[in-house]
């Protein structure tokens, strides 16, 4: 095994064509991946904000986490020796690994949609009701925008859930990368095996880089705390009144304190604004 | 349940490999995630690079892993030493973090008092700020031991011996009831794994309980 070898594989034309081939397996395990998170998003989601909301069943939550314990590949056998047999079609082998991998990303999903939405602070909400807001305004202005973080780190760690596990369905006759791992056990290909591995592993720092920087640029500048070094830096460097000097010495110590109060009395309405998107502006007809 | 009673001794003897290749890294990681932490909590520039370097190997799906560390390890497929590997870096990669938020969250009070007294920076971090840390380091350890030993089943997959042998081998033969065994063995030794870190936690951590008392 030497890095020759596997340069080899990598640039054998044989290795990128057909359906054994690497661009339809990546499809294929992308395929697997955000259909697997789309169903999984549309039951965590609403479940998941309505826990944090009103506070109700949140042994939802906690049980979906014990849940966790359940080996995956324990799961993946149980589900595919039960529910495939009922199925008679190709589809046999498909819908169960589907399944199990739309069970394994909702706890992740619902813990960070519910945590997100429980991370908002009464008081927050109070002012929201109390500037006029309707309740879906106050879901959507308010309380999202404050979850965002927490579920994306959920549908972060989903992912990788998906990822890695749709790996392992391959040995219950799943398609996508996880063949190379699987069939390159059976025929005593380690080479195959290590490229399929090579291959999974990139997808899933690629996938975590995405998902990364979604993270960076959807979250509110006012949560994230860009908004105030943006608005911060912009009151020290646009500043073209400075406080005029009345007297050179005794000013002198009070002087510097001067533009940190202006600077960050400036910020207090443009980290609002960020943060709640002037709902009593925006919203009059 | 009676081919659960007649396989005992074959069950026990792999519960005890499967402990041994999810505890021993969880024991190793947390070694190596100790200073780790420490560094990332005291240095906020070490603390992003600690963090994403261990963020990114977490994010390596466990059968890649041990597929490619013999490789890089120069040791054989099969051979135990690339599981006890794999988790060990995915134990450090978890506990790194929660490390770090322990020894961040001790009081800064506490932590002056501790200077006013006169502990040097070690004596601090030995006495003071691990002990106080013991509870969140603890709740990341509950968090690693339940995914390592529901990770190490998957090593059944390249011939590795343990619980998931029952997993693989039931589903081979068709035969639902030892996937069920597998299943709920795995579950047993989480279990134990879950209550022996708290109760070592609620030893470590006497003062807890003092109001109480």
């Amino acid at each position: 095994m030497s890095l020759a070898t596997i340069w080899d594989w990598f640039t054998d034309p044989a290795n990128w064509q057909g359906t054994d081939g690497v661009p339809h397996r990546v499809l294929e395990h992308l395929f697997y991946t955000v259909l697997t998170l789309l169903i999984a998003l549309v039951i965590a989601v609403p479940l998941g904000a309505w826990v944090g909301h009103s506070g109700r069943l949140r042994w939802l939550v906690t049980g979906a986490n014990a849940a966790r314990a359940v080996p995956t590949l324990g799961l993946l056998f149980a589900v595919s020796m039960f529910v495939g047999p009922l199925i008679q079609s190709d589809l046999a082998f498909v819908i169960p690994s589907i399944t199990v991998l739309v069970l394994l990303a909702i706890p992740p999903l619902l813990s960070g949609t519910y945590a997100g939405i429980d991370s908002v602070e009464p008081a927050a909400r109070d002012a929201a009701r109390g500037m006029g807001m309707t309740g879906w305004q106050v879901l959507t202005k308010v309380e999202a925008p404050i979850a965002l973080p927490l579920f994306l780190s959920g549908l972060r760690s989903a992912t990788l859930q998906v990822i890695a596990t749709a790996t392992i369905a391959a040995s219950v006759s799943l398609g996508g990368l996880g063949r190379y791992l699987i069939d390159g056990l059976a025929s005593r290909d380690y080479v195959q095996m290590v490229c399929g591995s090579i291959l999974v592993a990139v997808l899933a720092l690629v996938a975590d880089g995405i998902l990364a920087l979604l993270e960076k640029r959807a979250v509110s500048p006012g949560i994230s705390g860009r908004a105030t070094r943006v608005a911060r830096s912009r009151a020290r460097n646009s500043d073209p009144h400075p406080e005029p000097d009345l007297d050179g010495a005794d000013r002198s110590d009070t002087g510097p304190r001067q533009p940190a109060v202006v600077g960050s009395g400036s910020t207090g309405p443009v980290e609002a604004t960020a943060a709640t998107g002037t709902p009593s502006e925006r919203d009059r007809p | 349940m009676t081919w659960a009673l007649d396989h005992i001794g074959d069950i026990m003897s792999r519960a005890g490999q499967h402990a041994w290749l999810a505890g021993l890294p969880l024991v190793l990681g947390l070694v190596i995630a100790l200073p780790l932490g420490w560094l990332a909590a005291r240095r906020p520039r070490m603390r992003a690079v600690l963090l994403t370097t261990t963020g990114l190997l977490y994010t390596i799906p466990s059968l890649a892993l041990f597929i490619l560390l013999p490789p890089l390890l120069g040791t054989k497929i099969l051979d135990p030493v690339n599981v006890i590997v794999a988790m060990t870096v995915y134990t450090v990669a978890l506990l790194t973090r929660t490390v770090a938020d322990g020894l961040l969250s001790v009081d800064g009070s506490t932590q002056q008092a501790a200077i006013a007294m006169g502990y040097g920076s070690f004596a601090r971090f030995r006495a003071v700020d691990l002990p106080l840390a013991v509870p969140v380091i603890a709740a990341g350890l509950r968090v690693a031991a339940v995914s390592n030993v529901s990770i190490v089943s998957v090593a059944s997959l390249i011939g590795i011996s343990q619980l998931g042998y029952f997993l693989t081998d039931g589903y081979a033969r068709s035969f639902p009831t030892e996937v069920w065994v597998g299943i709920v063995a795995c579950l047993l030794l989480a279990l134990v794994f879950d209550l022996v870190i708290q109760v070592v936690s609620r030893v470590l951590t006497p003062w807890t309980r003092t109001v109480a008392a």
